[in-house]
């Protein structure tokens, strides 16, 4: 069975910022620009065949530039195995490519990651918060959001 | 001369036997209150497995005549808040109480609804007793059968001591009113 880490690098080995494989967790640090052409090239090349989105997160280094990360958990069925993709976005313009096209799940795991970390994902469509109200401002998993700030709907700041 | 002075009264009453009993208009209408319960069960969370639990035939809610949810709050008596309540949920189970027809109680069952339990973050409203009026708090995370058992009967007690105002109305609007109190943050 095909290394998916080796392919990836050995075809679009431009696009790959760094890449490291510990304990069978392969993760390639891509860049921003180069994310969907990436992506499609997982999902539909034979021996590796990305058919599943896993998980879609976000990640907050604050005090580093590039501030966020959004990692992508890549997943094939059809030969059981697994791979890791990283992209770093800079502090004043978290914005990367919308995956909606590529998996229809990155839908509501994009919206939950613009909504706790205010990363924007271009060509989403819809890209509402999905767990807060829309009156909530900021967006609390964000480092720099102050752990006691409260803002109910109705009642007491509690 | 007083009632129970009057011949005619202790007659009456030594005839009747064991056949009737006296009592007060307002010890009545609370004693049917207290023994029928329609509840509204609003289950956000964990704890509603337990409330589950509780509410089948192993604890048997129905020994206290509280066996019948309505899943309409305009049918019900008795709201039972059972799990989490975030900030997002709380216009909703403002709403929920609003619909309520008097009289009516509230139960806040489990840690989250009675202070926000181990939850205290952007998301979580610190005790349902900022937004509505609770009767009966029973802690725990999830409190067992016997503690909401212990609970209910609790509310039962406080249902019979209750005065029943002559316009029917349970609660005075001003209650339901809450002072809007600013926590000193940690």
């Amino acid at each position: 069975m095909a290394d998916p880490l080796a392919v990836l690098l050995a075809a679009r080995g431009d696009a790959v910022l760094e890449s490291h494989e510990r304990l069978g967790d392969a993760t390639a640090v891509v860049d921003p620009v180069e994310l969907v052409a990436v992506m499609r090239f997982l999902r539909d090349s034979d021996g590796l065949d990305f058919e599943m989105l896993t998980d879609l997160t976000g990640v907050d280094y604050l005090g580093r530039e590039p501030r966020f990360e959004v990692v992508y958990h890549l997943y094939s069925v059809k030969h059981n195995h697994r791979l890791r993709i990283v992209v770093r976005l800079p502090e004043d313009a978290p914005e990367v490519d919308s995956l909606v096209e590529v998996w229809p799940s990155a839908d509501w795991m994009e919206r939950e990651a613009w909504d706790m970390y205010g990363i924007r994902f271009r060509n989403h469509g819809d890209l509402r918060r999905l767990l807060l109200y829309e009156e909530f401002e900021g967006h609390p998993l964000r480092k720099d959001y102050p752990k006691e700030r409260r803002q109910p709907l109705i009642g007491p700041r509690n | 001369m007083k009632v129970e002075e009057n011949p005619h009264v202790i007659e009456f009453l030594r005839q009747g036997g064991d056949s009737f009993m006296t009592t007060k208009v307002e010890a009545v209408i609370n004693w049917s209150r207290k023994y029928s319960m329609f509840l509204y069960p609003f289950v956000t969370a964990c704890c509603g497995m337990e409330f589950m639990s509780v509410a089948g035939p192993r604890y048997d809610m129905d020994r206290f005549g509280c066996a019948l949810p309505r899943f309409s709050p305009r049918q019900a008596d008795l709201l039972f808040v059972v799990g989490t309540i975030t900030h997002r949920q709380a216009p909703v189970l403002k709403k929920v109480y609003d619909q309520m027809a008097e009289p009516k109680w509230v139960i806040a069952f489990g840690a989250c609804t009675c202070s926000g339990g181990p939850y205290n973050n952007y998301a979580t409203v610190q005790g349902i007793d900022t937004i509505i009026p609770v009767d009966v708090y029973i802690p725990g995370c999830p409190p067992r059968p016997e503690a909401v058992l212990d609970g209910l009967m609790k509310l039962q007690v406080r249902v019979q001591k209750e005065k029943v105002p002559a316009d029917g109305r349970h609660r005075e609007m001003h209650e339901l009113e809450l002072p809007v109190v600013e926590k000193p943050l940690a």
